[in-house]
C-alpha cells in the first residue's frame, strides 16, 4: 500500500523526540517485544476499538449504532465480543463522549503532511522538524519513505526514531531521505537483547555500522532500565561499541518510567514492565558517569 | 536582595491594606468652602494644590525613595467626588474576606457623617447613572457590558522620557508660553484654555511643594537620627526633595524620585484606571546608570537596590476599591502598573540593556504583586533576554508577560501614529498598546460578546430575565442558513456596541467638562501646547477601546450551531433551545456531543477558525474608527481581564456544551478545555485573527513545571514565542503551575500566601482570588507534551 499507512499518534509540540520544535508521527507495527514498551498501542499494526471508561457517559449510543452486534453492554469496558468486530469504526465516530477510540488509523500521505505541514512556521523558527516513531517506522517503509519524501520536499527536517531491526536494503533506502537517527542500543548480548526485546541485536549493530558508513548523523540512546542493562559489564561493551563507531561520540540516557502503564489498562492488556523499579537520581548520575569515563558525551533525556 | 530591601519588602507584602479618609475630609472641607469661586480646572488644581499642603507626608525607615498617597504605606484614600461609598460599602471592605481594605468603625462614621452627605448625587458616578437611558440600563443590568468610568476615572497612561529631561519649572515655563500665545481674538476657546492652563501651572508648583515638604520633613529626621549613615541618608533624600521635581533629574536617584513625584501625583489628583506607568523605564533610566557607573557615583547593585526601593512604592499602593455589588464580589490589590523591559527605541535600534536585565532581576528577587513586569521582544531582541525572561517565568510568577513589540509598533502605525511615538509606546494595564506620554488610551468597558449570541437565540430577550434587552431579530427556526443567523447576531452586536458607545462619549464629556486631570495634562504631550486637558482631546492621540470578550465561547457557539443545526440537520432548533433553558440537565448525551463533536478554535482548525475570523470582522467593523468626542475614534481590543467570570455568571448554557454560569473563554484564549490539540495548534488559531487591528490580545498558556525543568525546554518554550511573534501575535503569558499545587493552595492557604499566579493580564496572589477565579484557573488547559 505505496499510498497509505497506519498511524496511532500525530503529536506536535513533542518535547522528548529529537532537536528543537517537532511533531512527531507514531506508526503502528513493531517486531519487537520490549517489556517495557511505553507505546503499546503501536506494537500491532491492525487496531482495535477501545473503551475509556473514565469518559463513558452510558448513554448506549455504540450498542445501538454497531452493525455487527459486537458490542454486548456499554460498560464493560473491552470489546467483549471481539471477535465480530469488523473495525468499521461506527461506534467510534458515533460516541458523544468520546471514549469509544480506535488505537489507529488508515491514512493518506497527503492526509499526513497536510497534518506535518501545518507546524511549518515552528519547524523553521526552531529548526526542529519531523520526528517518525513508532511501534517501529520500519514496519511500514513505503509509507514512511513517502512521508520522508514528502517532508524533504519542503526542506523540513526529518528524524526517524528507530530501533534498526529491519533489512539492511530497508534502512539504507530510508537513510537516503532521512536526516537524523535516533536509534536505542538497549543491551550489548545478543541472549540478554533477544530475551528482553524478542529480536536478537546483532542486525541492529550492523544497521547502526551501515549508517554511520554512509555518514548519516546518528543519536544513539541507551534506555536505562534498571536490573537489565545498568550493569558495569553491558555499559562497558555499549561504550565501546559507540566508541568504534568513530563519528558517534554521544549518548542519550533515557531513564525508564512508567507513563505508559495506563495505556495498558485501556487496552485490556498485561503490562509487563510493571516489577522494573524506576531509576533514582543516584543510579542515573552513576550510569552517566560511568559513560563519561569512557570518554562520552552524554545527556540525560532527548 | 540587601537587609534594607527585605525590611522594605517585607513590611510592604505584610500589611493589610487600609482606607484612609484623609483625602476625603480634605476635598469636602475644600468644596464646602470654595466651590463655585473658580473655573472647574482652576478648582481641580486648587484642591490638588490643597491636598499637597496639607495631606499627613510620611518617610519610612530605611527608605531611599520617599512619598505616599495615604498617610502611609499601603493606605488607600478615597474619591468621593468621582464616586463615592456608602456606609455600607465600608463596612463590607473592612469585613469581606477576599482582598479587604481595613477601616476603624469610627472613620466609617465620620465619613457618614461629613462625606457622604455632600457627595452624594455630586459624585460623577451617581451623575452618570441619573443621565443614562433606560435601554442602557437594561443591557448594563443583563451584562452584556461593563462601563468603565463609573468607578475609576479614565486613565490606563504611561510616561515617555520627557520627565527625565524637564524640571515643574521648565513645564511652567512652557505653559506661561502657551498662555502669552493665546489668541484671544480668533480662538474662541482661549479662555478656556486659559482656565486650563492656569490649573495645570497651579498643579506644577503644588507638586513642588509636596516634595519641599519632604524635604523639610527630612531634615527634621536626620537632626533626631542616632544611626549616623541614616541621618547621612535623610539629608541625601532631603537634597533630592529640594531639587526633585522642580528641576530635571541629573542623578540615577533623582531620576527614579522624579518618577515617583509624578507617578504620586497623577494617583492622587484622581483615581484613575491603572495607576501610572512609567514606559520603557529601562531606557529612561540608562543614562543616568551609565553616568554614575562611569563617574563613580553609582553601582550596580546601588542601581539594583534604588529600583527595588521603587518597585516597593509600587506595591504600597493598592487599586482603589470600589462600590456596590463589586465591592463584595471582585478585588485585587493589584493596579496594574506595567513596567516595559526590552523592546525598540524611538529610532528603532534595539533597546535591550544592562538596566532590563537588572529591572528582571528585582522583579525576580521580589516577586510582589506590584509593579509587574513585561518583557517586549522585537525581531533585534538578543535571545538572552527572552532566555532569562522565560527563567523567571519557569518559576511560576506568572510574569513577566512576554509582548511581540514589532506588532505593538504596527497596531499603532495601523492607527495614524508616528513611527517614532509607536516605537516609543508599549503597553500598559494588561495588555493595552498606547503611544506613551502622548496618549489618552481609554478602556470604555468590557463587551459580553456570547451574551449578544444568547439575545439573538432570543429574539433579543434576555433568557435568564425574559426582559427584551436587545432588539427583536427573529426566531431561530426563521433563518433559512446559517448566514441569515450570523446576520441577525451581527444586527444585535451593532444595536448593543451603538448603546456603549452613546453612553461613554455622553461620560467622556462629563469628564471633560467636571473632571479634569491638570496635574497629568502636564506631563502628557501636547496637552500644553492645546491648553486641553487630558480628557477634553489634549493629548496628541485619543483613543477610546472597547474590550471584547469570549472569543473562544462564543467561536465555538457558533461553531456547533453550523455544525450540528445547520451543516447534518441532526440537531433541530427546538432540541438546542430546549437544552439550552434546561441547562442540559435532561440531555447529557447532546452536551457530550456538542462539546466534543465540534470544530473548536484553538486546534488550527479552519472550520473553526474562520467563523472565529467572521466574529472578529464583525467586531472590527462595528467598533474600529466609530467616533469619540475627540475628534478620533474607537477600536478594539480582545481583553477580558476578569470579567470573563462575571460574564459567565450573566450567561446561560451555550450552544458548545457549556453549562450555565460558568466562566466563559478568557482574552483570546480558546474555552477551557476546548484546546485539544496542543499549544502549536493554539499559536496557528490565535494567529488566524489579524491582531494588528486591535489595540491588544490576551493568550494565555498553562504548562506543567515538570517539562519545562531543562534550559532545552526553555529553548523550546524561546522558539514557541517566537514563531507566535513571527506569526503577528501581540501577547503571551504563562502560567507554570501544576494543578495539585493549586488544589493544596485552597486547602491551606496560609503555605501558599506567596503564590503569584497569572489571573489576566496580571498575576494575582492565588490565594486572594474567590473560589470562581481559583476554579476558572484550574480548568485552563494544562498543555503536556508526549
Amino acid at each position: 500500500m505505496k499510498s497509505g499507512g497506519v498511524v496511532f499518534a500525530i503529536k506536535p509540540f513533542s518535547m522528548h523526540d529529537g532537536p528543537n520544535l517537532r511533531t512527531t508521527v507514531f506508526l503502528k507495527g513493531c517486531p519487537l517485544r520490549c517489556r517495557w514498551c511505553h507505546n503499546p498501542e503501536g506494537l500491532h499494526v491492525d487496531s482495535l476499538v477501545v473503551h475509556d471508561r473514565e469518559k463513558c457517559i452510558e448513554c448506549g449510543t455504540c450498542l445501538e449504532v454497531c452493525p455487527h452486534g459486537a458490542l454486548g453492554s456499554v460498560n464493560l469496558g473491552q470489546n467483549e465480543k471481539l471477535g465480530r468486530c469488523q473495525l468499521c469504526l461506527t461506534c467510534v465516530d458515533a460516541c458523544p463522549a468520546l471514549a469509544r477510540q480506535s488505537t489507529g488509523v488508515q491514512v493518506t500521505v497527503p492526509e499526513v503532511m497536510a497534518q506535518l505541514l501545518k507546524d511549518l512556521p515552528f519547524y523553521e523558527e526552531s529548526g526542529g522538524g519531523v520526528t517518525f516513531s513508532g511501534g517501529e517506522p520500519l514496519f511500514q517503509p513505503e509509507f514512511l519513505k513517502a512521508l520522508l519524501e514528502g517532508c524533504g520536499n519542503h526542506s523540513i527536517h526529518r528524524a526517524v526514531d528507530t530501533s534498526c531491526f529491519a533489512d539492511r536494503r530497508v534502512v539504507e533506502s530510508i537513510a537516503e531521505h532521512t536526516d537524523l537517527f535516533m536509534v536505542d542500543l538497549k543491551h550489548m548480548s545478543e541472549e540478554a537483547h533477544q530475551e528482553a526485546v524478542g529480536v536478537g541485536v546483532a542486525t541492529i549493530h550492523e544497521n547502526i555500522r551501515m549508517l554511520v558508513q554512509m555518514d548519516k548523523k546518528i543519536r544513539l540512546r541507551f534506555p536505562l532500565i534498571p536490573e537489565f542493562n545498568d550493569g558495569d559489564e553491558n555499559i562497558r561493551e555499549t561504550a565501546a561499541f559507540v566508541e568504534a563507531l568513530e563519528s558517534v561520540t554521544r549518548i542519550d540516557v533515557l531513564p525508564y518510567h512508567q507513563t505508559g502503564s495506563r495505556k495498558y489498562q485501556k487496552l485490556g492488556l498485561q503490562y509487563a514492565g510493571s516489577d522494573i523499579g524506576i531509576p533514582d537520581q543516584q543510579k542515573i548520575t552513576a550510569v552517566v558517569e560511568a559513560f563519561r569515563l569512557r570518554g562520552l558525551e552524554v545527556q540525560v533525556g532527548g | 536582595m540587601n537587609d534594607r530591601i527585605a525590611r522594605l519588602r517585607d513590611q510592604s507584602f505584610s500589611q493589610t491594606p487600609t482606607l484612609s479618609i484623609e483625602r476625603a475630609l480634605l476635598e469636602t472641607e475644600f468644596y464646602q468652602e470654595h466651590n463655585g469661586k473658580y473655573s472647574i480646572p482652576v478648582m481641580r488644581a486648587q484642591f490638588f494644590n490643597y491636598l499637597c499642603e496639607k495631606k499627613q507626608i510620611y518617610i519610612g525607615d530605611d527608605e531611599l525613595i520617599v512619598g505616599e498617597r495615604g498617610p502611609r504605606p499601603r493606605a488607600v484614600p478615597t474619591f468621593p467626588e468621582l464616586t463615592c461609598h456608602s456606609k455600607e460599602d465600608l463596612q463590607i471592605l473592612n469585613q469581606r474576606e477576599m482582598a479587604p481594605y481595613r477601616i476603624e468603625e469610627a472613620d466609617i462614621q465620620i465619613y457618614a457623617e461629613r462625606v457622604v452627605p455632600y457627595w452624594q448625587g455630586r459624585s460623577m458616578r451617581d451623575r452618570i447613572f441619573t443621565e443614562v437611558p433606560d435601554d442602557w440600563q437594561k443591557a448594563y443590568r443583563a451584562g452584556l457590558f461593563t462601563e468603565f468610568m463609573e468607578q475609576r476615572a479614565p486613565g490606563h497612561t504611561a510616561l515617555d522620557g520627557s520627565i527625565y529631561h524637564y524640571g515643574m519649572h521648565d513645564y511652567i515655563e512652557r505653559i506661561e508660553t502657551a498662555i502669552r500665545r493665546l489668541d484671544y481674538q480668533d480662538d474662541g476657546s482661549a479662555a478656556d484654555r486659559y482656565e486650563q492652563l492656569k490649573a495645570m501651572k497651579i498643579c506644577c508648583q503644588a507638586a513642588i511643594t509636596f516634595a519641599q515638604r519632604h524635604a523639610l520633613l527630612a531634615r527634621e529626621m536626620a537632626v533626631q537620627e542616632q544611626d549616623a549613615q541614616r541621618g547621612q541618608e535623610l539629608l541625601e533624600i532631603a537634597q533630592i526633595c529640594e531639587r526633585i521635581p522642580a528641576y530635571a533629574p541629573s542623578t540615577f536617584h533623582e531620576a527614579i524620585q522624579m518618577y515617583w513625584f509624578v507617578h504620586l501625583g497623577t494617583i492622587t489628583e484622581l483615581n484613575g484606571w491603572d495607576a501610572m506607568t512609567p514606559g520603557h523605564i529601562d531606557q529612561h533610566l540608562l543614562p543616568f546608570y551609565d553616568k554614575g557607573l562611569v563617574d563613580g557615583t553609582l553601582t550596580r547593585e546601588r542601581a539594583k537596590e534604588l529600583l527595588a526601593c521603587l518597585w516597593i512604592k509600587v506595591n504600597n499602593h493598592p487599586a482603589p476599591p470600589k462600590v456596590g455589588v463589586t465591592a463584595k464580589e471582585s478585588g485585587t490589590y493589584n493596579d496594574f502598573t506595567q513596567i516595559n523591559l526590552g523592546g525598540v527605541k524611538p529610532d528603532g535600534s534595539e533597546a535591550t540593556s544592562e538596566l532590563s536585565y537588572l529591572a528582571l532581576e528585582v522583579s525576580d528577587e521580589l516577586h510582589l504583586l506590584q509593579p509587574q513586569p513585561s518583557v517586549h521582544i522585537s525581531s533585534t531582541t538578543p535571545n538572552r533576554f527572552l532566555q532569562k525572561s522565560l527563567e523567571v517565568i519557569r518559576k511560576g510568577y506568572g510574569y513577566p508577560s512576554i509582548f511581540n513589540s514589532d506588532a505593538v509598533v504596527m497596531e499603532q502605525v495601523r492607527v495614524g501614529k508616528s513611527l517614532e511615538d509607536a516605537r516609543e509606546g508599549g503597553t500598559s494595564g494588561c495588555i493595552e498598546t498606547g503611544a506613551f506620554g502622548k496618549e489618552a488610551y481609554i478602556l470604555t468597558g468590557y463587551l459580553n460578546v456570547p451574551k449578544i449570541l444568547e439575545l439573538t437565540l432570543h429574539d433579543g430577550v434576555d433568557p435568564l430575565t425574559g426582559e427584551l434587552v436587545g432588539i427583536s431579530t427573529g426566531k431561530p427556526q426563521s433563518f433559512s442558513d446559517f448566514d441569515h443567523f450570523y446576520q441577525a447576531f451581527e444586527k444585535q452586536l451593532n444595536h448593543i456596541i451603538g448603546l456603549k458607545i452613546r453612553v461613554n462619549n455622553y461620560i467622556e464629556r462629563m469628564y471633560a467638562k467636571y473632571s479634569p486631570a491638570p496635574f497629568l495634562s502636564v506631563v502628557i504631550k501636547d496637552c500644553i501646547t492645546k491648553g486641553k486637558d487630558y480628557y477634553d482631546g489634549g493629548p496628541r492621540y485619543n483613543t477610546n477601546y472597547i474590550q471584547c470578550c469570549g472569543i473562544g465561547t462564543i467561536t465555538d457557539s457558533l461553531s456547533a450551531i453550523k455544525t450540528h443545526v445547520f451543516d447534518s440537520g441532526e440537531v433541530s432548533w427546538p432540541e438546542l433551545l430546549e437544552a439550552l433553558a434546561t441547562n442540559f440537565s435532561e440531555t447529557e448525551v447532546l452536551r457530550q456531543k456538542l462539546w466534543n463533536r465540534t470544530p473548536f478554535f484553538g486546534n488550527d482548525d479552519d472550520r473553526a477558525d474562520e467563523l472565529m475570523r467572521r466574529v472578529y470582522q464583525s467586531l472590527f467593523a462595528a467598533i474600529d474608527g466609530k467616533p469619540n468626542t475627540k475628534g478620533t475614534g474607537y477600536h478594539l481590543n480582545m481583553l477580558s481581564t476578569t470579567c470573563h467570570v462575571y460574564f459567565g455568571k450573566m450567561l446561560g448554557a451555550t450552544p458548545n456544551g457549556r453549562k450555565a454560569g460558568l466562566p466563559q473563554s478568557d482574552g483570546t484564549s480558546p474555552s477551557h478545555g476546548a484546546d485539544r490539540s496542543g499549544p502549536t495548534a493554539v499559536i496557528k488559531s490565535l494567529a488566524k485573527m489579524d491582531q494588528i487591528k486591535s489595540g491588544g490580545t490576551l493568550l494565555n498558556q498553562r504548562f506543567l513545571p515538570d517539562i519545562l525543568k531543562t534550559d532545552r525546554s526553555l529553548e523550546k518554550l524561546a522558539a514557541l514565542v517566537k514563531t507566535y511573534f513571527r506569526l503577528g501575535g501581540h501577547h503571551i503569558q504563562f502560567n507554570i503551575v501544576d494543578t495539585q499545587t493549586l488544589r493544596k493552595a485552597q486547602a491551606e492557604p496560609d503555605g501558599y500566601r506567596n503564590l503569584l499566579v497569572r489571573v489576566a493580564g496580571y498575576s494575582d496572589y492565588f490565594v486572594n482570588l474567590d473560589r470562581d477565579h481559583q476554579e476558572e484557573i484550574i480548568s485552563r488547559t494544562q498543555q503536556e507534551t508526549c
